[in-house]
């Protein structure tokens, strides 16, 4: 039974070990709150590690955790509705900071300085998307996930996360259209 | 014609495609970077305080406040004291030296009286005692009669 515990202990660690940057990077995204991200991912990884024994592996362990994340992060926001947004504008920041992270590459000057207002008009749209859209976006756009692992994730069917990401492109393209 | 503008259109879709790619591509490389440096900065890391530390410290700043507000309570009331103690000290003193001058005046009074009664016994004796020298001047008197 010690023997079990310990091979479970050392697995999780493994999992820890893995996908904490990733889950901790959906945070970021979905927040722009450095403090509230971390807080958030340890919070994802307590709850994983309480129902650790419960995990079937009937979906990936990225997969698991990123449902608790959101659903973690859906209650963050339905607990703190107004107050959230008032923190989250005041800890969260700005668009010229997540632009300021741009790799500069092998780019001109002009090309950085284009790409960078590229990125700023892609955050602000993001940042004017629902939660199930911009959950939605961030999955598949910045963690590159399936539509199906997105499906899972999010506890939606496909033809409804299709919908969603739709129309937060729809959003994007407009936002960068617009700006041109 | 129609088709050069379908062209033209297919085009634009093509060339906003590849700018939307670009842009999503950029954002996430931009959000891959930042959660990376968030990840790897420096960190402070407070030591959680235990909750019988807290409770040693609540009762020590308990005691402390106490013992403060005893301090000052006894120094005001010392204070208090001394004041009471100086003002009865006056009051006595007035009350002393109040006493003092009516016993003087008494004292005053009673040699008055004590004077003015010698006065009067001296005047009385004066009056019923006869001079030494009266039976003589009585004797010459008789003599002188014829």
């Amino acid at each position: 039974m010690a023997m079990a515990d310990e091979i479970a202990a050392e697995e999780f660690s493994t999992v820890v070990a893995r996908h904490r940057p990733q889950i901790f990077r959906f945070l970021l995204a979905s927040t722009r709150d450095v403090d509230l991200a971390e807080t958030l991912t340890q919070d994802c990884f307590l709850k994983a590690h309480k129902n650790w024994s419960s995990f079937r592996g009937e979906s990936s362990a990225i997969t698991w955790l990123m449902r608790i994340a959101i659903n973690l992060q859906k209650d963050h926001w339905r607990n703190r509705r107004m107050q959230f947004w008032r923190k989250t504008q005041s800890n969260a920041v700005g668009l010229d900071e997540a632009s300021e992270w741009l790799p500069s590459g092998e780019r001109s000057v002009e090309q950085q300085m284009l790409a960078k207002e590229r990125v700023r008009q892609v955050s602000k749209a993001v940042e004017s998307l629902s939660e199930r859209q911009r959950t939605v976006f961030l999955l598949r756009y910045v963690e590159e996930a399936e539509l199906s692992e997105i499906a899972r994730a999010t506890g939606l069917n496909e033809g409804t996360v299709k919908a969603h990401l739709s129309r937060a492109v729809t959003r994007v393209r407009a936002e960068l259209g617009g700006k041109r | 014609m129609i088709f050069n503008d379908k062209a033209g259109e297919v085009g634009n879709i093509a060339e906003e495609s590849g700018e939307l790619d670009e842009a999503l591509q950029d954002f996430r490389l931009s959000v891959h970077a930042w959660s990376e440096a968030a990840l790897s900065r420096q960190r402070t890391a407070v030591a959680p305080v235990a909750q019988g530390r807290v409770w040693r410290l609540a009762v020590g700043w308990a005691l402390g406040c106490v013992l403060v507000a005893g301090g000052a309570s006894s120094g005001i009331w010392r204070h208090q004291q001394r004041e009471m103690r100086n003002a009865a000290a006056h009051v006595a003193q007035q009350q002393h030296l109040q006493e003092q001058l009516v016993a003087q005046q008494r004292s005053q009074q009673a040699r008055q009286e004590d004077e003015d009664l010698l006065t009067k016994v001296d005047s009385d004796v004066s009056r019923e005692v006869p001079a030494a020298m009266e039976p003589l001047a009585q004797l010459m008197a008789e003599d002188e009669t014829p």
